[in-house]
């Protein structure tokens, strides 16, 4: 089960929030149960791989390039956070 | 492609009529084909609806909710028309904005007269993997469908291969490569669309077997088709429109029983459904990376989302549309308002009689009062439209995001809040794109603050008043400044309403913003042109309806009076002006005032006048206040009706008789502090049928409208009087 419980998430591991920007990494989890519906829909797969793209002059939202295809996604760097990387 | 056409020819609409298919197609039976169109927004799927359709469209209501339920017939093949339903675009068959339940509540009553028969499902052949997500759901529901293979262009270019042939194996379904955008592969599919479909032969998904006891009860209990649908039943009981209450019970007991999760049975679902979509892209596409230099997207928005750049092009933006909306519209309107004038006076000296006067000063003049309107509608929608199609919208909720949420907003209240400034009634029907219900209503609630255009006659005429037209710091106009003021005033009430409700309203439910960052791209015309069209056509037959029975119902209460107190009126006026000695024409506008004066409106604004008179409004402006409740723009109307301005008088005159206007004590009635105390009012106060009506459908009760009016009132009330008695 990729979707894992708020109390059983290590506190170390790195969320798509603590991306530089134009980094890359591979989606390990979705942290919270209920965003994780609307972020699977969107393509938010756990493997796929996710770039940050870039952030808005106020810093949030975020916009995310998604897997090989050019698809953009935008989020708020809140939500971001529920997004946690492979290590 | 080719292949499509070999299977096809056998059923072609004639073999399907005479009877080679065991059930009649809805064509052979001589009705209208039903076929839904279905698809993720950005998907093509506005642009295939138009190629389908053309202008031949027609835009309604689902029954009980407002979202617009755009039809269209298409002329599928010489013998064959078929009636196209554009459904909301949405990411899956598990809703969660006010637009997306309207699909599920479609699909998912077998009986209701609206089942299509079958969908057409558009994907972006770009992003075939997070597409085909819905497709495979609707797949699984049974119903016949067809793939439209859309932005083939676009996957080309980002090396994308698509084996047709192989997606089509797999998926079970007609798969027609095409553009919509250009119109390839239309005629195809629209032969496709033609044939009798049945429902897909591959199966997606399968729910877990621990779930079938309670899926199996569910659909035996409903007599439902199949597994899937009893599923969703059991996901989404509470939205679905058409359930009783019974039934919802029933289902709600039967998930509490079996311990039904459904966040988590949704997740697994996806997942899985994800797992099987990577296969079946594994066999039918491969990519090859090409080079490619960084995307001109990317390029444009290092500008157009810069920290400084980004927002001055925005506020250019916002610029251009208000020049647009308030001086360019300004020529056609005139040509409007000379027309109807015209077409009133040529009426007026032909012909005689109460029904002729119910005529040209009730109806014509209230259909008048809606056509002015549609230039500036037209003009805004226009905007609006390209700031969709080329995806600038999008940038803008970006940007503007994270200050609209420290006001208890969303980044996409931004596109009602600007809407607002030229009619609340599109704008609160455009913030149904919020899917936070908080984030909505608050919306919904402030965007009337906004000064609409309708508010501008009242704005020009009380500031030409009392501002002297001269120019500050050497260039800036004094009245340009003063307007200027009153716009930001409605913006600032705005914004902190929304502060105050972010605080006062509670909700469990999260606000999002997830969405998809489309790429930039030229606006296809023909789809703003559509739009504009259709947004005129709303107006002039939803709105319209309202302000011209509404302008016939003041005209009746204008025109009559108890007993014979209007008679009296006029005999009385006659003996005055005979004394007095006046030209035949003041003579017939001191009767149009006394007659006025002794209405059932006129009544009105007399007991009004204890109420207003703190506010320095005198019996006169109470009348004025109760017309233009209609629609703010009446105002003008009823107060140039009342100091007795012949009907067709300019602007000029209007203010010249309120110029002349004395109090008791002889001097101008129209003092600084009387004017600014009202045009504070009209700034705040909910003049307007329309908006309460819309909101009344929007939010589906009258709570929010009449809390809007007593809270748009009372503010409007109260500014009111600090200003009249600070500045008296």
């Amino acid at each position: 089960m990729a979707i894992r419980s708020t109390t059983a998430a290590p506190t170390t591991q790195r969320s798509v929030k603590d991306l530089r920007l134009g980094e890359s990494g591979t989606i390990c989890c979705l942290q919270d149960p209920e965003m994780a519906l609307k972020l699977l829909e969107m393509g938010c797969i756990p493997g796929t791989q996710v770039r940050l793209n870039s952030r808005a002059p106020l810093g949030c939202p975020i916009t995310l390039v998604l897997g090989d295809e050019d698809y953009t996604l935008s989020l708020r760097v809140s939500e971001a956070a529920t997004i946690l990387l492979k290590n | 492609m080719a292949r499509l056409a070999t299977i096809h020819t056998l059923s072609a609409p004639a073999a399907v009529a005479s009877g080679v298919d065991s059930i009649p197609t809805p064509h052979a039976r001589g009705e209208l084909t039903r076929i839904a169109l279905v698809g993720n927004p950005n998907s093509g799927k506005s642009s295939l609806f138009n190629q389908l359709t053309g202008l031949n469209q027609k835009v309604g209501n689902f029954p009980g909710v407002t979202v617009d339920r755009k039809t269209g017939i298409s002329q599928l093949t010489p013998q064959h028309r078929a009636e196209i339903i554009d459904l909301p675009g949405t990411y899956s068959l598990y809703p969660k904005s006010l637009d997306e339940k309207v699909i599920t509540d479609l699909l998912y009553d077998r009986e209701s007269a609206q089942y299509p028969d079958f969908v057409v499902v558009t994907v972006d052949a770009s992003n075939l993997r997070r597409n085909l997500l819905l497709f495979t759901q609707l797949a699984d529901l049974g119903l016949p469908a067809v793939l439209a293979l859309n932005m083939m262009d676009v996957a080309e270019q980002h090396g994308v291969h698509i084996d047709t042939a192989e997606l089509q194996q797999e998926l079970g379904v007609p798969v027609i490569p095409m553009n919509a955008r250009k119109g390839i592969g239309v005629a195809a599919l629209k032969i496709v669309m033609a044939q009798h479909l049945d429902a897909p032969t591959v199966s997606f998904y399968e729910p877990a077997e621990e779930l079938l006891p309670m899926i199996r009860q569910i659909r035996y209990y409903f007599n439902l088709h199949n597994d899937y649908l009893a599923l969703h039943y059991a996901h989404q009981f509470r939205h679905i429109s058409f359930l009783t209450p019974d039934q919802r019970q029933y289902v709600q007991e039967l998930v509490e029983q079996y311990g039904f999760e459904p966040t988590a049975r949704q997740a697994q679902e996806t997942i899985a459904r994800y797992a099987r979509i990577n296969e079946i892209l594994l066999n039918a596409v491969s990519v090859t990376r090409t080079e490619r230099n960084e995307p001109y997207s990317n390029k444009l928005d290092k500008i157009l989302t810069h920290r400084v750049w980004g927002y001055l092009i925005f506020f250019g933006v916002l610029f251009m549309m208000f020049q647009a909306v308030f001086a360019w519209a300004s020529y056609p309107m005139d040509l409007i308002d000379q027309g109807i004038a015209l077409i009133n006076s040529l009426i007026q000296t032909n012909f005689n009689g109460p029904l002729i006067n119910l005529l040209t000063e009730g109806v014509i003049a209230g259909l008048g009062g809606v056509l002015i309107f549609i230039p500036q509608i037209a003009l805004l929608f226009a905007f609006i439209a390209v700031l969709e199609e080329t995806g600038y919208m999008a940038r803008v909720t970006f940007m503007m995001d994270r200050i609209m949420r420290k006001f208890g907003l969303n980044g996409k209240s931004v596109v009602p809040l600007i809407s607002g400034v030229a009619c609340a009634v599109p704008a609160i029907m455009s913030a149904r794109t919020i899917e936070h219900w908080k984030d909505r209503i608050i919306t919904i609630f402030v965007t009337p603050l906004m000064s609409c255009s309708a508010r501008i006659p009242v704005y020009t005429v009380l500031t030409a008043l009392v501002v002297p037209d001269e120019k500050v710091l050497g260039f800036f106009n004094l009245q340009g400044v003063v307007l200027m003021g009153l716009y930001l005033l409605g913006f600032l009430s705005a914004i902190f309403s929304a502060l105050a409700l972010k605080f006062l309203l509670k909700t469990q439910e999260r606000s999002y913003f997830i969405m998809e960052f489309p790429v930039y791209r030229w606006p296809r015309w023909k789809n703003v042109g559509i739009t504009i069209v259709e947004k005129v056509k709303t107006f002039v037959f939803q709105a319209g309806k309202v302000i011209v029975a509404i302008s016939v119902i003041l005209w009746v209460l204008a025109s009559y009076g108890p007993g014979d107190a209007l008679d009296k009126a006029e005999q009385q006026a006659r003996v005055i002006a005979a004394q007095q000695q006046l030209s035949p024409e003041e003579t017939d506008n001191r009767i149009a005032s006394e007659k006025l004066e002794n209405s059932y409106a006129g009544l009105f604004g007399r007991t009004l006048e204890p109420a207003i008179r703190p506010l320095g409004f005198d019996w006169k402006i109470g009348i004025a206040l109760i017309t233009s409740f209609a629609a703010r723009e009446v105002f003008v109307g009823t107060i140039s009706t009342i100091y007795s301005v012949g009907q067709d008088a300019d602007m000029r005159t209007v203010q010249q008789k309120l110029a002349a206007e004395k109090d008791e004590n002889g001097q101008p009635f129209f003092t600084p502090a009387r004017a600014f105390s009202l045009l504070v009012f009209y700034v705040f106060a909910m003049q307007c049928m329309s908006t309460l009506a819309v909101v009344y459908r929007e939010t589906k009760g009258w709570k929010w409208p009449l809390m809007q009016l007593v809270y748009m009132t009372g503010l409007a009330y109260v500014s009111s009087l600090i200003v009249y008695q600070v500045f008296k």
